[in-house]
């Protein structure tokens, strides 16, 4: 019964979907306020309809309902709750549930957060939005029903990918989403504002708490799934230059110049056509990154749900969605007027330098991951591209785009001086410089490069707070002025800050577990003992496990320091019986400055167990890093100034209030 | 005029690289494919030691019996092994399939064991010690099995631990005379 209520449900809303994504749009070109006013209506029932459908179906999942096809395939009664609920969205049709859902939550959002956009906008911006949805519900209803019945409904059912059985796992895809999907208002913004003929200051604004959102969400399921990799996968790596990684990569850069470049058509009107496009492009390497994890054209260590007829379908909507968009952007972009004229040294020019940069790591990307494609179409050769390439590529366009980074905010708008900004940043930079040199001399003489960009990180840090610093006049002002500054600082300038010094901290871990990282790779049986990283670590017994839908073996191995015992990590190495996949179930040791990492790796016949042990220094501060960026976004996203509706086109421009760095 | 075509790059872009993603998902490839170059072809030699006392050699002539064959390769010290176990068992003891199971890289003493505690499904075991059975019919690792018709022609190789979904809709139709 409550199958078929969801089902209907999310029948409803696709019709829902038809009337918001056309009568709004037909209103707005007419000026009727009726059919505009249908639009936030329209956006809160779709919202309510898709809510009831996800409800649905999670139920089935919790009460394990194995008449639900779905559920058969995907879950199992012997599942821990937890794994039951994101059982939901462990699978093709549910994530693509979950994809629609929050794609009507974030046009409910729209409906009632966006009460001071002008109506016709507004209208515009809830029709695309509709739309997209349109071709989701559809592909749900018509190719990929999540609550098709069984009869006989079999007594059980066939468990989770045991890959997805994790914590982290867990709540990867639905902050990914959040972050792919919100950048389907963006979208949405962008087409609607072509439609109108219109972008200004005001557009820019109210735009850029919905990229933020996305944005801040994008980066937290990026942290979570590499966090995910890094102790499951067990190969003591942290990011991989996976076709999967990168597709979630590529909307995050394309994000992130184009949360740079609204501030420039906020600020100085110029800019438009390029945020306009950049805002279409977020949102479509979103779906592309959603077409090349789920149609199988490439191969990844993330597999799953792969099926080439759904490749089809995705290809067809990706197709849709960013052809009609940038066919719209050929058409209409050329007739938006660029405002503010400014010299090569200024924020403009710094922030232009940035989305240069930004856009060429992206396209780096695009192209490392597709070439093994290109390649094996046109000629049938098979290559893969890994770490090499990007390691070549990625890092050195890396390295100008942060020396950049501190220096933007001391420039002034329209013209500026280089120079004294540089002066400002002394301290940043002879910090950086020892930093530089004390890892080149103390740590490893060998690896330059990586002393290098180990400055690079300290100067991120130093010279973001360095920033921030000087605008609250620490130092050169009585502590009840920086105190009463510190209150009267913008939000946005604070998240800006906070966003800036953690990319630095994230680059410390980067840098730190990729160059400086010591590796013990040996074949042990109970009883032996190894040296390593000043630990003497002995393998005192390896025993098979019985889990609830696994089997295992587990290794105990004690890690002790002159005698005195340390630590014991219990590395295991899990089968899931009903899918036939073996999971690595690292060991990991952690005090925040560095991991001591432990895996269990195959038995070599006669002699032992491969055991793989890590000293990664500084490891835990990539994902610490990215929260904090997370965080500085959530903190600009709680500006006053950027609430939406709070800006009023043409009047209301609240130019008073302090600018950030001005 | 050239200003507007720098607009169109963009959806020009995207029809270039929509192409390429119709091409590759209409040529039906998986990227993720190894294969096995076995399936179709005469199995390999087979001659290695028994593995119980006092039994014969298992030669060539086992697989071309006229009737379906099963060759497990399995080790006392692999844990999917004994996931897959059960399943053996039962091939043996209900469905009558005939199966030969080779012991890799396992001292014949410990494979002994480890059957005697947990069921002898095997027909004919062997013992490959230094493994190289295994290179002739280009094992990866433990357990891999070979479905091998009456002619002693390869038609399923499986790598990793056999599943109850495997026994229903390959090995059972197999041993019933399909292919």
């Amino acid at each position: 019964m409550i199958p078929e209520l969801g089902h209907f449900s999310l029948i409803l809303a696709l019709a829902v979907a038809l009337v918001q994504g056309t009568l709004p749009l037909l209103g707005a070109a007419r000026g009727d306020d009726r059919l505009m006013a249908l639009g936030r209506t329209a956006a809160l029932t779709q919202a309510l309809l898709v809510i009831a459908a996800f409800g649905a179906l999670t139920q089935a999942y919790v009460t394990s309902d194995f008449s639900v096809a779905n559920v058969v395939a995907n879950s199992h009664s012997a599942k821990p709750l937890i794994y039951k609920i994101s059982g939901v969205w462990g699978n093709h049709e549910g994530s693509m549930l979950l994809w629609a859902l929050i794609l009507a939550l974030f046009g409910a959002a729209v409906a009632i957060f966006g009460a001071g956009l002008p109506d016709t906008l507004r209208s515009r911006v809830l029709a695309i939005q509709a739309l997209i949805g349109v071709g989701f519900l559809a592909f749900l209803l018509f190719t990929s029903n999540p609550f098709e019945r069984v009869s006989p409904a079999p007594l059980d059912g066939n468990g989770l990918n045991p890959l997805l059985q994790d914590p982290g796992l867990a709540f990867h895809p639905p902050l990914l989403y959040l972050g792919y999907v919100g950048f389907s208002v963006t979208y949405a913004f962008a087409i609607a504002a072509l439609l109108e003929g219109r972008v200004d200051a005001a557009w820019a604004r109210w735009v850029r708490p919905w990229t933020l959102a996305a944005w801040c969400f994008l980066t937290l399921g990026i942290a979570l799934g590499s966090w995910w990799a890094y102790y499951i996968l067990g190969w003591g790596g942290f990011w991989f230059w996976d076709p999967v990684e990168n597709a979630s990569l590529m909307p995050w850069l394309a994000g992130t110049a184009l949360l740079h470049s609204a501030i420039v058509v906020e600020k100085r009107d110029a800019l438009k056509s390029w945020t306009v496009l950049l805002a279409i492009l977020a949102f479509s390497l979103s779906l592309l990154g959603t077409f090349l994890v789920r149609s199988g054209v490439l191969t990844s260590v993330h597999a799953f749900a792969q099926d080439p007829a759904r490749g089809m379908f995705i290809l067809a909507f990706l197709l849709f969605v960013t052809g009609g968009g940038l066919a719209l952007y050929a058409w209409r972009a050329p007739r938006l007027q660029g405002g503010g004229l400014f010299q090569p040294v200024s924020r403009e020019g710094a922030l232009i330098l940035n989305n240069l940069l930004l856009c060429t790591l992206a396209a780096t990307v695009l192209l490392g991951t597709l070439y093994p494609l290109f390649l094996d179409l046109l000629t049938g050769n098979k290559v893969s591209v890994g770490p090499p390439f990007f390691n070549a590529t990625f890092v050195p366009i890396c390295a100008p785009l942060f020396a950049a980074l501190c220096v933007g905010p001391y420039l002034g708008w329209k013209r500026a001086e280089l120079w004294p900004a540089l002066m400002h940043l002394r301290i940043a930079f002879i910090a950086a410089v020892i930093a530089a040199i004390v890892a080149a001399t103390a740590i490893d003489g060998r690896a330059t490069l990586a002393a290098l960009a180990f400055g690079f990180g300290v100067w991120l840090i130093a010279g973001s707070l360095l920033e921030f610093a000087g605008r609250l006049r620490v130092g050169r002002a009585p502590l009840a002025e920086t105190l009463r500054r510190l209150r009267a600082t913008p939000r946005s300038a604070l998240g800006m800050t906070i966003a800036h010094a953690a990319l630095g901290v994230v680059v410390l871990g980067a840098v730190a577990t990729a160059a400086w990282n010591t590796e013990l790779i040996k074949t042990m049986r109970p009883g032996d003992t190894a040296s390593f990283a000043g630990f003497d670590v002995k393998l005192d017994r390896v025993e098979n496990l019985q889990g609830p839908n696994y089997i295992a073996e587990r290794a105990t191995l004690t890690l002790s320091v002159g005698g005195r015992p340390y630590t014991v990590l219990m590395p295991e190495r899990r089968l899931f019986t009903v899918q036939r996949r073996q999971v690595a179930e690292t060991a990991i040791h952690t005090n925040f400055l560095r991991d001591i990492y432990a895996t269990l790796g195959e038995s070599e016949a006669q002699n032992g167990w491969v055991i793989r042990l890590y000293y990664n220094p500084l490891a835990p501060w990539i994902w610490l890093g990215a929260a904090l960026c997370a965080l500085g976004g959530f903190v600009s996203l709680s500006d006053r100034r950027l609430r939406i509706g709070a800006p009023q086109r043409g009047k209301g421009r609240t130019r008073t209030v302090a600018q950030p760095a001005e | 005029m050239s200003r507007r075509l720098l607009f169109l790059l963009p959806l020009v872009t995207l029809a270039l690289m929509a192409g390429f993603f119709a091409w590759s998902l209409l040529a039906g490839r998986d990227p993720a494919s190894i294969g096995s170059v076995l399936v179709g072809r005469p199995a390999p030699r087979l001659d290695v030691k028994a593995l119980r006392d006092g039994e014969p050699p298992l030669t060539d002539g086992l697989l071309k019996t006229g009737k379906p064959t099963i060759v497990n390769f399995f080790a006392s010290w692999c844990t999917p092994c004994l996931a897959e176990h059960p399943l053996f068992a039962r091939l043996a003891e209900r469905d009558g399939a005939v199966i030969i199971g080779i012991a890799w890289k396992n001292k014949p003493e410990e494979a002994r064991a480890w059957l005697k505690r947990l069921g002898d499904p095997y027909k004919f075991a062997g013992a490959d010690l230094e493994g190289r059975a295994g290179l002739d019919w280009g094992l990866s690792g433990v357990p891999e099995t070979y479905l091998i018709d009456g002619q002693g022609i390869v038609r399923r190789h499986f790598r990793g631990p056999i599943t109850e979904r495997d026994v229903n809709e390959t090995i059972l139709p197999f041993l019933k005379g399909g292919k």
